[in-house]
């Protein structure tokens, strides 16, 4: 299968055409989490923990129970005591039991805004007249925040059932240490002893969150035989299918989930919040149960992602050669285990071909809400430090920034930091576009600096589900299991149509429920274009093969007589006969004489997604008096592999690198004292806006991986890797100071300045 | 025949800190029963947790997928994503 | 607790709704008049994702008493297509790619009405600014200034025509 079909041969992929279901979303057709509503619905609220850390001692809910329009009140009560089990559901290491915890707290809250108790009535004004009619009693426990405070032996212990995994011997106390991460290469040591310069520092990240504009949503209606639907938004209703399932001891096959548009997710939405309990809700009272979150409950009680502290030191030869690497990270999980500090120390150096590389990292629970992945987990917040780090050293050597990175850049045949041999990568075609870059050599201005950083993404296949229907007129449907919330629908249409030799407006694609198309993974890890690319590629392939069967029929040849080109079917040589082409619609009007219906289903489980690579450049202005930072102008390069529908393409690059220059300069998770978030809305949480950006121009570069047939590679996630590198690599430039902590917002930057 | 690289310290408390082994298997199923039963645990762990690199490929979950001789396998954990 | 009875005027039409003393003219219009086109992305006026222009003026309909509808003209997303004809905002989004998740999408587009209503001919920069009221998540922003700037240009040729 290792065969890419020429650029110059497509006729479909590369090209721009509107996304099928676009008219839709332009007029508000679409219909989002929130959007829905069922007959007789009620409205399900939460009531919420006021304290980061406490022991639930009683909740009494008869009072809510009373009130008029209140029909059902849950609690932990109402929900099967989950038994710890690990399980990998596409998107990371789940543990079901805190899983479920976290949904409904049970015995204890663990951060302020944790789910006690949840309600459904006939309406908004009821239930909340019936959350303030909840009491709970609460013994307040002593609270930590900050990872490293909660790592000393002395601080507020969040688990007593919590033993770091990884360490040997195996620790004989709880902690709040969840697991340690240790691997290297080589012998770290004389790394450093044949260094000839040695750059280190110590950087640090706040909790920042995924930020989608559309909040959690969902409906829920069972009914008294136990069947259940499921209506709502996420990054993958099979992933809903099965934690619901979990969660709730039901059999999957009376849950059937139906994907609703998603307005947004980045890993956000590849977990549950709602839909256990409103199902849970729906059940008790015999209902539909729509619950919608608020943008506050969004900041409080899903996601974000985990700050972190991370210490670098790197060693080189005088030339540039790196010889020794060394990381040290600590990462907040938030209140249970599972910050993806494993994939940020694999991705530390994994641009670069350095042979002696030591990583540790630490996964650690305070009273935060539990983090949830955030567009490649945990690979901006290392490369932040070690991109710091390499533009210190080129600084110190003297070196171009670029050329340090040529210097030491992994290709076809490194030997990756965190293991494997690489293969077929474009991480020095992209450094090369870089440099070639005409923004590259642009000139600056007074108070003005440029950054260089790079990034590492894995990217992932998976398991995944698509079938292609040639209708009776010879249009075509394609049925996918993948949430499409980036334009996937329109890589989805032009794959098959490229296959079938048909116009992509003749295709039309469809998100199917989880009863209706084979399982899927979440639409995550950059994996959707790829792997569900890919069954929907082999699908298509299906249908072309049963097209050439059918034409041979009609023609009465052998079916290796028959070719099939630019959508008709055509005599293989002048052997095969005299026939005029039969077009696919001719065929499909023949379909019920041929053998029935021309239809496929392809499942699979892909491999091989090739790692992606990028390359952002920056330029800032920063503003001495005020410490206000520009961003004049922004470069992103990237090895795509190849690109299916360029402008979704270029949309991930933008999108991912304005994300990155949020959370390097403006966002973070504020506490104050009391372990109380200060900052749960958009007017204090700030992302970044139309006003505070230039166009961010988007290159591709195109190393095609072999492994798909059209040379796919993730694209999503690597372009928020670099940003926080590139922007702090600028202000050094322009302020002549390392700024090592995020945000590097105006405060720190003025505070900085007047040192 | 195939290499076995552990880079992470974790997996290589199963084989009393081997850093690389040789196996015979081949297939990642055979490579799953060779591990588990020369150093048991580690087969088992690298079926529920982990994901292999083989020749520089991340394969998960991938029973089907044969070995050649002179692979290069690294074990890695499993990887997600946003 | 009497509700309110309201009469405006939505997109052109006689519309009537009753609703709370408490009820956002967002509520209203989601909930009342099934107008689920504009979105609720914060409640608090920070995202946009509920602009709607109420007698000329691009407001946040979360932050709009739905009893001050009354009397009022609204113009929401539903009625920026003339029947089947796409605005040219809405074709040059499209054209543009300047949406990925769409869910920002429909307050984006009300809210570069409004701006090209008082403005036919606006700089990037004043669209930045104009536009800055409005989150997006997904696009950076970069193929949203440009299907506006695009559909200005196109808006201002068939006006000259």
């Amino acid at each position: 299968m290792n065969f890419v079909v020429n650029k110059s041969d497509l006729k479909v992929v590369g090209s721009r055409p509107v996304r099928p279901d676009g008219v839709d979303k332009v007029t508000g057709r679409a219909q989002f989490g929130a959007d829905m509503a069922l007959p007789g619905m009620l409205i399900g609220r939460i009531k919420r923990s006021p304290h980061p850390h406490a022991r639930i001692v009683s909740i009494d809910t008869s009072k809510a129970l009373a009130l008029p329009g209140v029909k059902a009140v849950v609690t932990a009560a109402d929900f099967p005591d989950i038994a710890s089990e690990e399980a990998f559901v596409g998107e990371g290491p789940m543990n079901f039991r805190d899983l479920s915890r976290n949904c409904m707290a049970r015995d204890k809250v663990l951060y302020e805004g944790h789910a006690v108790a949840a309600v459904a009535a006939i309406s908004d004004a009821a239930a909340e007249a019936a959350l303030d009619a909840i009491a709970v009693e609460y013994e307040v426990l002593p609270h930590v925040i900050d990872a490293e405070a909660a790592m000393a032996a002395d601080a507020p212990l969040l688990h007593a059932d919590l033993f770091t995994a990884g360490m040997e011997p195996k620790p004989t106390a709880p902690s709040n240490v969840a697991k340690r991460v240790h691997f290297g290469l080589g012998d770290i040591a004389a790394g450093f002893a044949a260094a000839e310069v040695v750059v280190e520092g110590r950087y640090t990240t706040q909790a920042v969150h995924q930020a989608y504009i559309e909040p959690h949503a969902c409906i829920a209606s069972a009914n008294a035989d136990g069947q259940s639907v499921i209506y709502g938004s996420s990054q993958g209703h099979f992933m809903v299918r099965a934690y619901v399932a979990k969660l709730l001891g039901m059999d999957m096959s009376n849950i059937r989930v139906v994907p609703l548009e998603i307005g947004g997710g980045f890993g956000g939405k590849t977990v549950v919040y709602l839909e256990p309990l409103a199902l849970q809700l729906s059940r008790k009272t015999g209902r539909p149960v729509k619950m919608v979150m608020t943008r506050e409950e969004v900041f409080r009680a899903t996601g974000p992602t985990s700050g972190g502290t991370v210490e670098v030191k790197i060693g080189a030869k005088k030339d540039g050669t790196i010889t020794a690497a060394q990381a040290r990270l600590v990462f907040q999980a938030g209140a249970y285990g599972g910050s993806p500090v494993g994939a940020a120390a694999m991705c530390a150096f994994a641009c670069y071909d350095v042979a002696n590389v030591d990583v540790e990292g630490f996964d650690v629970v305070s009273n935060r809400p539990k983090v949830a992945a955030y567009r490649a987990p945990g690979a901006p917040i290392a490369a932040f430090a070690v991109e710091g780090a390499m533009d210190d050293l080129a600084r110190k050597l003297d070196m171009d920034p670029i050329a340090l990175r040529e210097k030491n850049g992994a290709k076809a045949g490194t030997k990756a930091a965190y293991g494997p041999t690489f293969p077929d990568i474009g991480f020095l075609q992209v450094l090369a576009a870089a440099k070639a870059h005409p923004h590259y050599s642009a000139p600056l201005g007074p108070n003005q600096g440029r950054g260089v950083a790079v990034g590492f993404w894995f990217n992932i296949g998976g398991e995944s589900s698509a079938s292609v229907f040639v209708n009776e007129d010879g249009t075509v449907n394609v049925v996918s299991g993948s949430p499409d919330i980036g334009g996937s629908r329109a890589s989805m249409a032009m794959m098959a149509a490229e296959v079938l030799g048909v116009p992509v407006e003749s295709v039309r694609p469809i998100v199917a429920d989880t009863a209706a198309i084979g399982f899927t993974g979440v639409t995550g890890g950059s994996r959707v274009t790829y792997a569900t690319g890919m069954a929907t590629v082999q699908a298509a392939e299906k249908v072309v093969e049963q097209l050439k069967q059918r034409a041979a029929l009609i023609w009465d040849i052998s079916p290796d007589a028959v070719d099939w080109k630019d959508g008709e079917a055509v005599p293989a040589g002048a052997n095969a006969g005299g026939f005029d082409p039969l077009p696919l619609a001719a065929i499909a009007l023949k379909a019920a004489k041929t053998g029935g219906p021309i239809t496929a289903e392809v499942s699979i489980n892909a491999q091989g997604a090739g790692p992606g690579f990028g390359a952002h450049i920056c330029d800032v202005e920063v503003d001495p008096e005020t410490g206000y930072t520009t961003i004049l102008r922004y470069t992103a390069v990237q090895d795509v592999g190849r690109a299916i529908h360029p402008s979704y393409v270029e949309g991930q690059i933008q999108g991912g690198a304005v994300q990155g220059i949020g959370w390097a300069l403006n966002e973070e998770y504020v506490y104050d004292g009391k372990g109380m978030l200060q900052n749960p809305g958009f007017l204090d949480y700030r992302v970044p806006v139309a006003s505070d950006l230039p166009m961010i121009e988007p290159v591709l570069v195109e190393v095609p991986n072999k492994r798909h047939p059209f040379g796919v590679r993730g694209v999503g996630e690597v372009p928020i890797v670099p940003p926080m590198g590139a922007v702090g690599n600028a202000i050094r430039a322009a302020i002549g100071q390392r700024m090592h902590d995020l945000p590097m917002s105006p405060p720190r930057i003025r505070a900085a300045l007047s040192k | 025949m195939p290499r076995v690289l552990l880079p992470g310290q974790a997996s290589r408390l199963f084989t009393g800190g081997q850093a690389e082994i040789e196996v015979a298997a081949t297939s990642f199923r055979a490579l799953l029963r060779e591990l588990e039963t020369r150093y048991p645990g580690l087969g088992r762990q690298v079926e529920d947790g982990m994901a292999v690199a083989i020749d520089g490929e991340i394969h998960q979950d991938a029973y089907a997928t044969p070995l050649r001789e002179g692979s290069e396998i690294v074990l890695i954990p499993k990887i997600g994503g946003g | 607790m009497s509700r309110h009875h309201v009469t405006a005027t939505v997109n052109g039409e006689p519309a009537e709704f009753l609703c709370d003393s408490q009820n956002s003219l967002l509520d209203a219009l989601r909930n009342e008049l099934r107008l689920t086109g504009t979105k609720e992305g914060c409640g608090s006026g920070d995202c946009g994702a509920c602009s709607v222009i109420v007698d000329g003026r691009l407001v946040c309909s979360c932050l709009m008493l739905a009893v001050e509808a009354e009397g009022k003209t609204i113009q929401t997303i539903e009625g920026l297509a003339d029947g089947d004809r796409l605005h040219p905002l809405q074709r040059k989004f499209l054209e543009h790619a300047a949406l990925q998740c769409g869910f920002c999408t429909p307050g984006f587009l009300v809210a570069a009405k409004a701006l090209l209503d008082h403005n036919p001919d606006p700089t990037e920069t004043e669209a930045r600014f104009w536009l800055a009221g409005n989150l997006c998540r997904c696009t950076g922003y970069d193929k949203i200034i440009r299907a506006v700037m695009d559909a200005a240009a196109e808006m201002r040729q068939e006006a000259a025509a």
